[in-house]
C-alpha cells in the first residue's frame, strides 16, 4: 500500500496524529470557507478553497511522511521472546 | 489509520460529510434573506377577444411588464423562474390561474427588468365566462438555489377588466 517505499509504518502516536490533523484541518477550514464565500457573495469561491483544503489535508494527513514516525516501536526479535532469550544467553546481553 | 488506502477513505468520507453540513448551512442562510420585490403591469391593448368553435373565450393582449426582483437573489440563487398568471373566478370554477408569460432570470444583473409582449401563452377560458370579467395579474416567482430550500411567492395585481363584447 505504499507503505514499504517510505520506510516503516505509521507508529501508533502518528496515526493519531494524522487523525485529528485530518479532521481539524478540514472542520476548521471547511467554517473558514464558507465565511469567506458568505462574506464575498460567492458560492463558487466556498467550493474552490474547500477543494483546495481537502487536497492540502490529504498530501499532509495520507502519506507517510517522517514526522508520523517520531515514536517507533520496539518490535521483539522474530521468533518470539523464548528465541531472543536463547540468542541472548549467547551473547550474554538481556533483551526483554 | 494504518494504512494509505485506510486514511484515504477516512478523509474522503469526512470531506464529503463536511461539504454537505456546508451547503445545508447555505441553504438555512437564505432564510436571513428579506426581500423586496416591486412589479407593475399595464395591459396597452386588447388585440382580439373571441368565441372559438369550440366554445371556448379566448383572448389576446399586449402588456407591458416592469419588475425589480434584485433583492430575490442570495449567494445561493442558481436562477428565478418567473411567471405572470391571470386569475378570476367564474360561475364554474372559484379560480382560474392561466399563465400569460414566464421567463428565467439567471443572475441578479437581468432582475431589473421591462418588457413589452403579447401574451407568450394562450389565454383561453373553460367555456364562455370572460366578457366584462374583471381578473387580477398575479406575478409568481420560484428563487431556484444552488443547494437546499426552494422559496416561491407572488405579488397580486388587481383591477383588470376584459371588454364587455367580443372584439
Amino acid at each position: 500500500m505504499g507503505d514499504r517505499s517510505m520506510g516503516c509504518l505509521m507508529d501508533w502516536q502518528g496515526q493519531m496524529l494524522a487523525e485529528q490533523l485530518m479532521q481539524i484541518m478540514i472542520s476548521s477550514f471547511a467554517v473558514m470557507a464558507f465565511l469567506g464565500g458568505y462574506a464575498l457573495d460567492s458560492f463558487e469561491i466556498m467550493l474552490l478553497v474547500y477543494a483546495g483544503v481537502v487536497v492540502l489535508t490529504s498530501v499532509i494527513t495520507v502519506f507517510n511522511w517522517p514526522f508520523f514516525n517520531s515514536h517507533p516501536l520496539n518490535w521483539l526479535p522474530q521468533g518470539g521472546c523464548e528465541a531472543s532469550k536463547a540468542r541472548v544467553l549467547s551473547e550474554h546481553k538481556p533483551k526483554c | 489509520m494504518h494504512s494509505f488506502g485506510y486514511r484515504a477513505n477516512a478523509l474522503l468520507t469526512f470531506a464529503v460529510t463536511i461539504l454537505a453540513l456546508m451547503c445545508a448551512m447555505a441553504s438555512l442562510s437564505d432564510n436571513l434573506n428579506s426581500p423586496s420585490p416591486t412589479s407593475q403591469v399595464q395591459v396597452l391593448n386588447i388585440n382580439w377577444f373571441q368565441k372559438k368553435l369550440d366554445g371556448d373565450d379566448e383572448v389576446s393582449m399586449t402588456l407591458n411588464v416592469s419588475a425589480n426582483l434584485e433583492s430575490l437573489f442570495t449567494w445561493n440563487t442558481k436562477q428565478v423562474f418567473v411567471f405572470l398568471a391571470a386569475e378570476y373566478e367564474t360561475p364554474k370554477n372559484s379560480l382560474n390561474q392561466v399563465s400569460l408569460w414566464d421567463g428565467i432570470i439567471p443572475a441578479k444583473e437581468h432582475a431589473k427588468f421591462w418588457i413589452h409582449t403579447t401574451n407568450k401563452y394562450r389565454f383561453i377560458d373553460q367555456g364562455s365566462n370572460l366578457r366584462g370579467r374583471e381578473f387580477n395579474l398575479t406575478l409568481h416567482w420560484h428563487i431556484m438555489p444552488k443547494t437546499g430550500k426552494m422559496f416561491a411567492d407572488k405579488i397580486v395585481m388587481s383591477g383588470y377588466r376584459l371588454p364587455d363584447a367580443y372584439r
